[in-house]
């Protein structure tokens, strides 16, 4: 299945892009798109568990993914 | 009435300030944020503001939501400007209506507080030196 990878601010700049299309095996967690994202060039400089979320609610490494979902990558927040 | 929008062109606090009250209202509280001059010691030229916009309306609204819920406001509206904005400028905008001041000062107080703390918006700080950076990298929360 394919999930779309969100990246903002920071975490945009030190991958060099805001978007990217994903494949994963069915029943994918979380935390297999952050270990694919930590292999891309530029991703050491994300922290090592980045908060993430899903569909745009806050998730946990554990929550599960399905076809088409958007996983996006939340840096430290700073609005105000 | 609540409303939560990220926008994109200066905000008009006259406008929103009209929107909120209401005659049922003896007390109408704003809250504006601006962009500072220094951050830290360093001398700041504008600030470049960027979100997560649909997450970040999502979760304005929900912090609306709660406002109402604990403080029991008639009116509420949160505008965030994104995009390069200069010093003084209006960056965000919250504005609350209700019967009496003290619960319209305290949903103020909450709606910013939380406002910062979870809207997917972000900084980056221009300086008067050219240089650039990204406020709060580094420091995150991890899962």
């Amino acid at each position: 299945m394919t999930v779309t990878v969100r990246l903002f601010a920071s975490y945009a700049e030190s991958l060099g892009k805001s978007e990217l299309s994903l494949e994963v095996g069915n029943g994918a967690t979380v935390a297999d798109v952050v270990k694919a994202v930590a292999a891309l060039p530029g991703a050491d400089r994300l922290p090592p568990s980045p908060l993430v979320a899903v569909n745009c609610s806050y998730a946990t490494a554990k929550t599960g993914l399905n076809d088409g979902d958007e996983v996006a990558f939340i840096p430290p927040v700073a609005g105000g | 009435m609540m409303r939560a929008s990220i926008v994109r062109d200066p905000i008009d606090v006259g406008s929103l300030t009209r929107e909120a009250a209401s005659d049922s209202c003896g007390a109408t509280a704003v809250f504006l944020g601006t962009v500072r001059s220094t951050n830290e010691g360093r001398e700041v030229d504008g600030i470049e503001y960027s979100a997560y916009e649909e997450m970040a309306e999502r979760e304005m609204t929900a912090i609306l939501g709660e406002a109402s819920a604990k403080f029991v406001i008639r009116n509420g509206i949160v505008e965030h400007r994104i995009g390069v904005l200069a010093v003084g400028d209006v960056s965000i905008a919250v504005v609350v209506a209700h019967p009496h001041r003290h619960h319209a000062m305290d949903a103020l107080r909450y709606i910013i507080d939380q406002t910062k703390a979870r809207a997917t918006i972000w900084k980056l700080e221009h300086y008067t030196d050219g240089s650039r950076a990204w406020v709060g990298a580094g420091s995150g929360k991890s899962q």
